[in-house]
């Protein structure tokens, strides 16, 4: 597929829903590698769904369109296996796993990405050096590693412990939801750096977020603005300035105009 | 009661035994004596008694289970690979169908003043020295099956720690069962002293060489003197188609410290009390419980904290894990009597239902009798959290890999308590494999 060289990620008017309701209604959007996406909109606009459905949460339930990954069918694939070939979910509210060490669960999933490319596993001291030098890209503490996974960790060690599963994972896309949410500007600052040293030409993000304040740090090439389940609104990265000006009454009035 | 043929069964096998016996000591042989009148007069558990409501002994009441004969040719160890646990301690005493093994004991490097043998030997050298000890705890007057432990009562463990000794290695206890073509049974019977300020770890292991029916009816008595501090592991992991039954009797006196586990993986049906008594102030009780259920298994336990002194510290934490069409059964009962003044307890009981067959009933009571104490109790009944899994696989973990993963995070609760690291990992691999041998265990997506 010479054709779908060219893009990373390809959506094509994605519907999805829950069991209750429609949420995505009509989805396009193409990044190609290299690219950095920001996804803006008001709350229940569809952000985090958007981001769950293309790392495969079961609960949503595609129901029209398509998405393309590297040119394949990646809806049909289980959530491992999207993570295997190079998707990769950065949580809003990262979950607890209690009784599994931080360490021990980044090295398993290491090692399950690592076996699908057909790379030999790391053992545990392999494991350690190239975690350690992740570690310091957003400046993590060794402690957290030992401990059970997000368990008890502050809402920015909970976002950098993200940062890190994906410096270490190494994903060709990354989707990053509301990893701003709940940080202060010192803990803002840092993830957007560790973000920023994992920027790459071979690596595409889809950065969402409800404001425009971690755009400041990490630059995007393009910002949508997303809203009742459709993307309205494309532009350059000047656009999340005139949203920050402006409101998303805005676009969604304008939105409701054109649908009329 | 008249005996039904059940009971008559282990009445005429006691009476054969009598003709057998001879030079056990006059106490002993009317204990024994008195406790099999006993049992005719209980009969097997019924499920209109309370306590039994949940299990159904009827497997066990209709076998006409023969005493364990020795093995044919003297049991070698399986490999490692075989044996769920780290025997390979130097301090262990290995029982194979009831009967001692010194092929394969080994005390070497046991604190010279600790006495750890067969309770058979003391019976027969020293049998005044457990006197004071040996069937002051357990109850045959009211429970069945400790009343026929009694009765059968023949060889076992003691474990006699003088006052002071701090034993830096555990004990290992194991009972093999090597079952033949006919259905056995054994009673062994543990005996524990840890004299005033003494410590160590005593770990009971019960393990089935073989496949086949065979039915182990445990008690193990344990005192605990004043600043003592005792860790008393039960591991089960027997045959699936085993039956066991255990009891589990504690007492403690002033400041001292004890710690429970029983862990549950085998067999077909197992019931396991343990009853603490809080004797004098200041004790302080932990029992931790781990249970593991798939197949048909049945598991269940009944514990009983008994504050009877002010100023009493009990915790207890049981985590059940079910699969297939397994049932867990878990009763925890904390008495606080009227002098149990400044009581602080708290029971839990967490269950995890891996299977839509699965299932689990729990029931704490709090029966409190003191106004200034501290008491909580809950339990739980939960299936994996979809969250933490779409979590794990979306970092390229198997589905199967990630219920595992949530499945041992789940128990490591218990576990990660345990104080002798070997004996905790290779409990740690026992919840993965027992779980990962049921197809149940995975659902595919």
């Amino acid at each position: 597929m010479s054709g779908a060289g060219t893009s990373m990620l390809e959506i094509r008017d994605l519907h999805a829903r829950t069991a209750e309701r429609e949420i995505l209604r009509g989805i396009d959007l193409v990044v190609r590698p290299g690219e950095v996406h920001a996804v803006m909109g008001p709350n229940a606009s569809g952000k985090s769904t958007l981001a769950h459905v293309l790392a495969g949460k079961p609960s949503y339930q595609v129901t029209r369109g398509e998405v393309r990954f590297e040119g394949s069918d990646l809806l049909a694939l289980s959530p491992e296996e999207r993570a295997c070939r190079g998707v990769f979910l950065a949580f809003q509210y990262p979950v607890e796993i209690p009784g599994v060490s931080n360490l021990y669960f980044l090295k398993a999933a290491l090692n399950a990405v690592r076996t699908h490319r057909g790379e030999p596993e790391l053992d545990a001291v392999e494991f350690l050096t190239l975690a350690r030098e992740k570690m310091k890209l957003v400046h993590m503490d060794e402690e957290l590693m030992n401990r059970a996974v997000n368990e008890g960790f502050s809402g920015g060690e909970k976002k950098r412990n993200e940062i890190l599963q994906m410096a270490i994972l190494d994903p060709k896309l990354a989707v990053l939801d509301e990893t701003d949410s709940g940080l202060d500007i010192d803990a803002l600052k840092i993830v957007a750096e560790g973000v920023n040293a994992l920027r790459h030409p071979a690596r595409s993000m889809v950065v969402i977020t409800h404001y425009q304040r971690l755009l400041e740090y990490v630059v995007p090439d393009m910002v949508h603005v997303l809203a009742g389940g459709r993307i309205v609104r494309s532009g350059g990265k000047q656009l999340a300035h005139e949203l920050e000006e402006k409101g998303y009454g805005w676009v969604e009035q304008e939105a409701q105009t054109a649908t009329r | 009661m008249t005996p039904t043929a059940y009971e008559q069964h282990w009445s005429s096998a006691f009476e054969r035994l009598e003709e057998q016996r001879s030079g056990e000591p006059a106490w002993l042989h009317a204990a024994r004596k008195g406790a099999m009148v006993r049992f005719v007069e209980l009969g097997f558990p019924s499920r209109q008694l309370e306590d039994w409501r949940y299990t159904n002994v009827a497997p066990i009441a209709k076998t006409p289970f023969r005493s364990a004969a020795a093995p044919e040719r003297a049991p070698s160890l399986p490999d490692p690979e075989h044996l769920p646990v780290p025997l390979g301690h130097d301090r262990r005493l290995v029982f194979v169908n009831g009967r001692p093994s010194p092929e394969l004991s080994s005390l070497a490097g046991l604190e010279p003043r600790a006495r750890v043998e067969s309770l058979a030997r003391v019976l027969t050298a020293d049998p005044g020295r457990i006197e004071a000890y040996l069937g002051r705890l357990a109850a045959p007057e009211e429970q069945a099956f400790v009343a026929l432990n009694t009765a059968f009562l023949a060889d076992g463990a003691l474990v006699h720690l003088p006052r002071d000794a701090t034993l830096d290695e555990p004990i290992y206890l194991a009972f093999l069962s090597h079952p033949g073509a006919e259905a056995s049974a054994t009673h062994p019977r543990v005996l524990v002293v840890a004299e005033p300020g003494s410590r160590a770890s005593v770990v009971e292991v019960y393990v089935s060489l073989a496949e086949g029916v065979h039915f182990t009816n445990a008690v193990t008595e344990i005192f605990v003197g004043e600043n003592a501090q005792l860790e008393h592991v039960k591991l089960q992991c027997e045959d699936d188609a085993a039956f066991h039954v255990g009891t589990i009797q504690a007492r403690q006196e002033r400041a001292s410290r004890f710690v429970s586990y029983s862990l549950s993986f085998g067999a077909a049906l197992t019931r396991t009390d343990v009853n603490v008594l809080l004797a004098a102030e200041g004790a302080e009780c932990v029992l931790n419980g781990l249970y593991v259920g798939t197949g048909n298994q049945h598991v269940d336990h009944h514990t009983r904290i008994d504050h009877a002194r002010p100023q009493g510290t009990s915790r207890e934490l049981y985590k059940g894990i079910l699969d297939g069409s397994a049932r867990g059964v878990f009763n925890g009962r904390i008495v606080v009597r009227p002098d149990a003044q400044k009581t602080d307890a708290r029971q839990k009981n967490d269950n995890l239902l891996l299977a839509p067959g699965a299932d689990v009933n729990t029931k704490p009571v709090l029966e409190i009798h003191a106004d200034d104490v501290k008491c909580s109790h809950g339990s739980t009944v939960g299936h994996l959290d979809e969250d933490a899994l779409f979590y794990l696989r979306s970092r390229g973990l198997p589905e199967r890999q990630a219920r595992g993963l949530l499945t041992r995070g789940f128990a490591t609760g218990v576990t990660r308590e345990i104080a002798d690291p070997l004996l905790r990992a290779a409990v740690e691999r026992l919840v993965v494999k027992r779980l990962a041998a049921t197809p149940a265990g995975g659902r595919t997506a």
